[in-house]
């Protein structure tokens, strides 16, 4: 059984300890803000210049001046700030961030990143923020499919597209599998998929090493 | 006496000559000094180098300028989106210079150029295709890439409040490029929804001095969108002067 978009988020959300401040990057990672442990004080940053960010507003709440970074309608809980560009991007790259969330083109097994251009000639290459995250945040997490539509494998030896960030990725979070990278090496965590690790590493084509804890 | 406020969009903009590299400030439409810009294309200044996070969305604003063909070239960290057609023509007919740059070296380098800093060593990109060509250095450990300042000659943003002497307050994520694109201008054009009196802004409040702003125009928020009053009243005014429009509700809560 493979996780859902959902699940995966699900799955993730669960790993933010108590005071954990996040930055989710748009698109699939923005799903992990709906299933934030309630039972701890989890912290949002969005690039836009916001600390303490809220939920998605609600259609009686819609302010035009309080988006998030994927410029959807967002709410000002207690306890908020504001801040400019310089400062929000300040945050990042001063390492006061704990843990960020992207979305992945690969991700090579050393933790290598791509995920804003394919690089083909008729690309308008958008990077974004996601150059300032990957060499920013203290944790950079991953969070994709593990397969693309074509059943390529996303977790590559050495990413084909250009590069966001070297040796940068730490978690990666995916419909099949939890990995995680150490000094270079790609450990699997948690098998979601009715697979064992060797026929994972099959499918994959890459070399894993054991991590999973006994169930 | 110190007197910037200006009474029309198309007088604030009417010296921006052709060449002029402008920034804009904004973040989707929050912060977008929106009539500044269609003042701009109004003018019909063009080959202009603008500065902006993305490169216009749908078809008003920035989108409009570049879809008159005034811009020959954009600075920006994220031009394509979902609605960015106008650019995406534009760039693939290559009528359109592309500089993309990741955005936080984006807001760095605008900084910079505001707080005189000739150059700056920074981690981010490091390695990939947009520090291609860039000297590199290592320090303590880590990797850097050598960035320089963005200047501009004018810089159009938006803030809440100003006073006669340019100082500004902004809203919520509204502020976003603005105080630095301020600073970093040689002119630096504000809209805000509201110019009051002196001393009327909280000195503590203030998030923008203003040394760094040049002009301020006045342009009432026109038919605030009721679920705009019904956010601010709740955010602490408490104000049911739904009339007074969004700017004053949120004006008391400062």
């Amino acid at each position: 059984m493979k996780l859902s978009r959902n699940e995966i988020a699900e799955r993730l959300a669960a790993d933010f300890p108590d005071g954990a401040i996040v930055n989710l990057g748009i698109g699939l990672p923005t799903l992990a803000a709906d299933y934030l442990p309630e039972d701890r004080e989890i912290i949002l940053h969005t690039e836009n210049g916001m600390l303490g960010m809220g939920r998605a507003a609600a259609e009686d709440e819609i302010d035009e001046d309080l988006i998030n970074a994927g410029k959807i309608p967002v709410t000002e809980p207690a306890g908020a700030s504001y801040f400019h560009h310089a400062d929000s991007f300040a945050m990042m790259r001063g390492g006061h961030i704990d843990y960020c969330v992207l979305g992945g083109y690969q991700v090579s097994v050393t933790g290598d990143l791509a995920n804003w251009h394919t690089g083909a000639a008729d690309a308008i290459p958008a990077v974004g923020g996601a150059m300032d995250l990957a060499i920013g945040a203290k944790h950079v997490y991953v969070m994709m499919n593990l397969f693309t539509k074509n059943g390529d494998c996303k977790i590559v030896e050495q990413c084909t597209y250009p590069l966001t960030g070297i040796g940068t990725v730490e978690r990666v979070y995916t419909d099949m599998a939890l990995f995680e990278i150490v000094d270079g090496q790609l450990r699997v965590l948690e098998i979601f998929a009715d697979m064992d690790l060797a026929a994972l590493q099959e499918a994959m084509g890459v070399q894993l090493l054991d991590g999973l804890v006994a169930a | 006496m110190v007197n910037k406020q200006i009474g029309s969009a198309a007088e604030a903009v009417a010296d921006i000559p052709d060449g002029a590299t402008v920034m804009m400030g904004g973040f989707g439409r929050a912060g977008q000094p929106v009539e500044l810009i269609d003042a701009l294309l109004e003018h019909g200044a063009k080959d202009l180098v603008v500065v902006n996070n993305n490169a216009g969305n749908g078809t008003t604003g920035l989108a409009a300028l570049i879809g008159a063909g005034q811009v020959r070239k954009m600075i920006c960290s994220f031009p394509r989106q979902k609605d960015s057609q106008i650019f995406d023509e534009r760039y693939l007919a290559g009528d359109i210079e592309l500089e993309v740059v990741p955005q936080g070296n984006l807001a760095e380098r605008i900084r910079a150029a505001g707080a005189g800093v000739g150059a700056f060593f920074t981690p981010t990109g490091y390695g990939t295709m947009l520090a291609e060509g860039k000297e590199t250095r290592h320090i303590d450990g880590r990797d850097y890439v050598l960035e320089y300042p963005i200047k501009a000659d004018f810089a159009l943003i938006k803030a809440l409040k100003s006073d006669r002497w340019g100082n500004l307050v902004y809203r919520k994520t509204a502020r976003n490029f603005g105080p630095i694109m301020a600073a970093a201008a040689t002119t630096a054009i504000a809209q805000v929804d509201d110019v009051v009196p002196l001393g009327e802004l909280d000195p503590e409040a203030v998030i923008t001095p203003g040394i760094y702003v040049d002009r301020v125009l006045e342009l009432p928020r026109n038919a605030p969108a009721a679920d705009n009053i019904a956010a601010t009243a709740t955010a602490g005014s408490g104000s049911t002067a739904a009339t007074a429009g969004s700017a004053a509700t949120a004006g008391k809560a400062l």
